[in-house]
């Protein structure tokens, strides 16, 4: 939880843009590349006047790859795009997955398909997500479920791309980084920067040789000391092309290794001893699963509640919690409930109900009734 | 062996140009005095990629297409503190990856990013089999083409240039033009050398006794060197101690009282361009200077100074977690814009109040509704806020001294009419 600091109240009316900026350049993200797309110019704005580093890129694929050059030269660097800004740069992200090259991307989703509408949030990019990186890889995915995690995760996950040597995204929504709320800044921790260290052993450098590890010492290009190799085609751990040998697909197979072994974990778990339903949300939809519960609690209904902030890889102790319960719901702002796809599969199990809704912001209402009908 | 390879055979096959292009940017390399780990090798998708791994310098394999745009931001991170110290990003593409990534070719010379762009032209696209690509001139038989490309090629060097490029320059590729690409190297800021080369298994073959100065001379693509106006390469900026965001925000005392007592849904709706935002805006600060809890929910077109404009304010005693509104206690409407859209809401209200211009047609409602003339009394552009103040003086869910205090201190707290905050 948010350590809070409550002696000195500073009570603003802030948006979760602003929270986020802040948090990443106080982290020590060093570069914003911009393309302007809604919902998350704001935060584009924001950056241009936070970041030490700022560049107006003529279109996504360009964004994603002079976040990969940035990146390789040593760098930190952030974006933040939406769905239609996400699709161009997809194959710009796979080259980033497979040269290892940390960066955060900020998803602010909305409503789709296509340009569907763009003021109005969604929830409708997670299976969009877990397929982006061809082969069945994990890209890192987190989600901020309230104004405080717009502080407290853009370093966790900064420190998480920095650590994995991997992209990872960060979602949010429309109805986060637009909407403004009465907050209190006196109650943010503050943040450490993130910590990064280069390869600085004489012996050259090879620049996927993860020794006896999962993630690689990273060097950036550039660099006087040693050469370093990069590329996006299947390669051995020198950053060498080759052609497929039994060394190279470990060397591939590590990708999904290391997100599997060293992501963070990251959720709150609310529960109470004689519940028998769980309710799980993330993202926006959190804020109505904790006022539904709440709801529930007081009329002496027993509910717990599960709000997942680490998306994807899905971490198994989600499912050691699932299992505890015998009724769950899962509340999201798609059209067939994503994570629970994700959770369940394409066929629910008996017990496991799904609230879900387009367009609007699924309701404290719908959730609790959803709860008490199970 | 030069010190710019660690592998002499180059990767290519035998009569293929990219490998007189390889060596000669070997010996120009070694004309200008660099050192390998001084330069970063970024190649495209294509045949002229797979030399990498012959090279002693840094080597970065992308995507195709996207090498330039790739090497720039490999140039821009490394800068400013490598710019002018010997430091340089090489670019090879080819003629299929300059089509794909023109866009990118433009705007690098448009930013003038320091690196220098070699594009090795065979007029194909080689290692898929022979296509015709953006830059095969007319006539030149590909695989798909059997008769000859229809179409033109684009004048590559003379739209970077156009585009900015401080240096362009087409080249044969035959015998040695290092000195070619030497001077590209030279130069501080965007440079890009095309080499017209030919595809022994692709170009030659289908193209019989081809010469390439002929093919050149024929396609009005011949050697040429474009020379830029002078001026500084693009430098990212690295501005330290910037001031937080936080600082921008204006902080909010709670010293006000608030007679609300339980939650309360406001909706605020009128048209773009008339300060709704800005006005709930300030109720919402009155809100927490009363204490209370607060979200502002805004909703309206892309098309930001047309149409509706609607915000959604929740204020209450205990913190917001959702602040979705499904059915507002209050609405305050001032345009036909903000009507239109919420309409329905507005139907399906059953208790209440709205405060409705008097120039709108009074919709069906449970609600209680009060006509007030609020854009004739404070005019279209503080329809809003009036209106807000109607809504703090009848209702004491924020106090109006409140409002008046957080409209009058800010940025343009000397321009709202004093009849709008203290007329009502």
């Amino acid at each position: 939880m948010l350590s809070l600091i409550t002696n000195k109240h500073r009570l603003v009316l802030i948006d979760g843009s602003r929270l986020i900026v802040e948090a990443c350049a106080q982290a020590g993200a060093d570069v914003y590349v911009g393309y302007p797309i809604t919902p998350a110019s704001l935060i584009y704005t924001y950056a241009s006047r936070r970041f030490p580093s700022v560049l107006a890129a003529p279109d996504e694929i360009t964004v994603v790859h002079w976040m990969a050059g940035l990146s390789a030269a040593g760098r930190l660097p952030v974006t933040a795009t939406s769905f239609p800004g996400l699709a161009l740069m997809v194959e710009g992200i796979n080259m980033a997955y497979m040269m290892e090259l940390p960066m955060l991307i900020v998803l602010a989703m909305r409503l789709g398909p296509s340009t569907g509408a763009a003021t109005v949030g969604g929830q409708g990019e997670l299976i969009f997500l877990n397929g982006l990186i061809s082969g069945g890889y994990t890209l890192p995915v987190f989600c901020i479920a309230d104004m405080d995690d717009c502080w407290r995760l853009p370093p966790a996950v900064l420190q998480a791309a920095v650590d994995l040597r991997s992209p990872v995204v960060l979602l949010t929504s429309k109805e986060m980084v637009m909407t403004q709320r009465s907050f209190d800044l006196g109650c943010l921790a503050d943040i450490a920067p993130v910590q990064r260290q280069f390869y600085d052993a004489p012996s050259p450098y090879r620049s996927y040789d993860a020794g006896g590890d999962l993630v690689p010492p990273f060097l950036p290009v550039g660099n006087p000391d040693h050469q370093v190799r990069l590329t996006a085609s299947t390669h051995d751990v020198d950053g060498m092309l080759r052609s497929v040998t039994e060394g190279v697909l470990a060397n591939t197979r590590r990708l999904q290794q290391k997100v599997e072994k060293e992501m963070p974990i990251l959720h709150d778990l609310n529960e109470q001893a004689e519940a028998e339903t769980l309710v799980v949300a993330y993202g926006i939809t959190a804020g109505a699963a904790r006022e539904a519960v709440a709801t529930l609690r007081a009329q002496g209904e027993a509910v717990s509640l599960l709000v997942a902030r680490t998306l994807l890889p899905i971490p198994h102790v989600y499912y050691e919690i699932l299992d505890r319960y015998p009724r769950v719901v899962v509340a999201e702002e798609n059209l067939r409930g994503q994570f629970t796809q994700l959770l369940y599969g394409q066929r629910l199990p008996p017990g496991v109900r799904r609230v879900n809704g387009i367009g609007r912001m699924v309701s404290p209402e719908r959730i609790a009734r959803e709860v008490r009908s199970v | 062996m030069s010190v710019f390879l660690v592998d002499a055979p180059l990767p290519y096959c035998k009569g293929c140009g990219h490998r007189l292009t390889a060596r000669s940017v070997v010996k120009a390399l070694e004309a200008v005095d660099a050192s390998p780990l001084d330069v970063v090798l970024v190649t495209d998708i294509g045949c002229q990629g797979i030399v990498d791994r012959n090279f002693a310098t840094h080597t970065v394999h992308g995507l195709h297409g996207r090498s330039v745009a790739l090497g720039a931001g490999i140039a821009m991170g490394m800068a400013p503190i490598n710019i002018g110290m010997g430091k340089r990003v090489i670019v090879f593409i080819g003629d299929g990856g300059a089509t794909i990534g023109l866009q990118h070719l433009l705007e690098m010379a448009r930013l003038n990013v320091y690196m220098t762009v070699v594009v090795h032209n065979n007029f194909v696209y080689g290692m898929t089999g022979g296509q015709p690509s953006g830059l095969t001139p007319t006539g030149y038989r590909t695989v798909i083409t059997p008769e000859g490309n229809p179409l033109p090629q684009h004048n590559l060097c003379q739209m970077v240039h156009d585009a900015g490029a401080l240096y362009a320059r087409r080249v044969i590729g035959q015998g040695d033009f290092s000195d070619a690409i030497r001077e590209a190297l030279m130069v501080e800021g965007f440079a890009l050398i095309e080499v017209l080369e030919l595809c022994p298994g692709h170009g030659a073959k289908r193209n019989p006794g081809m010469r390439l100065r002929d093919l050149a001379e024929r396609a009005d693509c011949e050697p040429w060197v474009w020379i830029g106006g002078v001026r500084p390469a693009f430098h990212l900026d690295r501005r330290e101690g910037l001031p937080s965001l936080f600082d921008e925000v204006p902080s909010v005392e709670t010293r006000f009282t608030s007679s609300l007592e339980r939650r309360m849904a406001v909706l605020v709706s009128g048209s773009a361009g008339e300060g709704v935002q800005r006005a709930a805006e300030f109720l919402a600060q009155a809100a927490i200077s009363c204490g209370l809890h607060v979200t502002k929910k805004g909703s309206f077109p892309v098309t930001v100074g047309v149409g509706f404009s609607d915000v959604d304010l929740i204020l209450a005693r205990e913190p917001i977690d959702y602040h979705g509104v499904s059915h507002p206690d209050a609405v305050i409407v001032t345009s036909a814009d903000g009507l239109r859209h919420n309409l329905e809401r507005i139907q399906a209200m059953e208790v209440g109040t709205v405060w409705l211009d008097a120039s709108l047609e009074m919709p069906e409602t449970g609600a209680q509704v009060r006509v007030v003339d609020l854009r004739g009394r404070a005019g279209p552009r503080s329809a809003a806020l009036y209106g807000l103040m109607v809504f703090a003086r009848e209702t004491g869910a924020v106090p109006p001294e409140a409002l008046i205090e957080v409209v009058r201190a800010s940025d343009i707290g000397d321009r709202v009419p004093s009849e709008v905050l203290e007329g009502v």
